[in-house]
């Protein structure tokens, strides 16, 4: 079974978003990723395998070893470039209103 | 009617623009963004060092659940006038994306509005354009997550 799993899904994981950081500048095998991170291998090649299935990553085969980096067509796409990026200021600047709005009453 | 929150980014470019009114008037706005206690509330991070002051710095520090370092920024002052307008650098620590540079204007709109002005130039396009497509890259979930909870709590 090799369910094409769902992006969003696959970027909710902090670990995850931290592998797509990683390799967005250089590829790297997932021995060099797994080193960066405290979680067992097997735990971080489950990580690599969900982002491959959504495409967020891919593999090429140099020698003997594999090397992971971000498919920067596939990132556009689930990003929408620009409405992410959007919303999360709007969220933050949503939270910095509400907050100072209490702040205000409190005083 | 528009969102409140504006981004405006040109194809090509290595700058963008963020625009944002407030329903609060430009005294408190300004406070969120120099109050550490504050800053971390909506930020989602925790300041270890905010100098508000020319050539002062500031670091942000951002922690998972098991306490390891998920987020770590810092940057300098370069300008600083109350009420008015901040200028500084920012640079999220062990990614690709380098250092930003931000002019910050802070404006009243009315005696209980205002506006913020953001204006963030990266080294080059393609670092600009990754940082646009990697919102979800600086643990922000998380950081929304632990934010809803302290504000359920003022209420």
């Amino acid at each position: 079974m090799n369910l094409r799993r769902d992006v969003f899904q696959a970027i909710a994981d902090p670990t995850r978003r931290a592998i797509l950081l990683l390799v967005a500048s250089q590829s790297m095998t997932a021995g060099a990723i797994a080193s960066h991170f405290d979680t067992a291998r097997p735990t971080v090649s489950k990580h690599l395998q969900i982002l491959t299935e959504c495409e967020l990553l891919e593999h090429e085969q140099h020698g003997r070893a594999i090397y992971y980096h971000t498919n920067a067509k596939q990132m556009k796409e689930v990003a929408d470039f620009i409405e992410p990026f959007r919303k999360l200021w709007d969220d933050r600047f949503n939270k910095l209103e509400t907050i100072m709005n209490a702040y205000k009453t409190r005083k | 009617m528009g969102h409140k929150t504006q981004i405006n980014a040109e194809d090509g470019k290595q700058d963008l623009v963020i625009t944002r009114e407030f329903d609060l008037p430009l005294e408190l706005l300004f406070k969120a963004y120099v109050e550490p206690e504050i800053v971390e509330q909506w930020m989602g991070t925790t300041v270890l060092k905010l100098e508000n002051k020319k050539h002062g710095s500031y670091q942000f520090e951002t922690s998972d659940a098991q306490g390891h370092v998920v987020f770590r920024a810092n940057g300098v002052i370069h300008d600083f006038s109350p009420n008015q307008n901040i200028t500084r650098t920012f640079e999220m620590e062990n990614t690709p994306f380098g250092v930003q540079l931000e002019f910050l204007d802070f404006e009243k709109l009315t005696d209980h509005t205002s506006k913020l002005n953001m204006h963030t130039i990266y080294e080059s396009v393609a670092l600009r354009d990754q940082v646009l497509q990697l919102p979800f890259a600086q643990g922000i979930n998380m950081a929304h997550n632990r934010l809803e909870d302290i504000v359920s709590q003022l209420k």
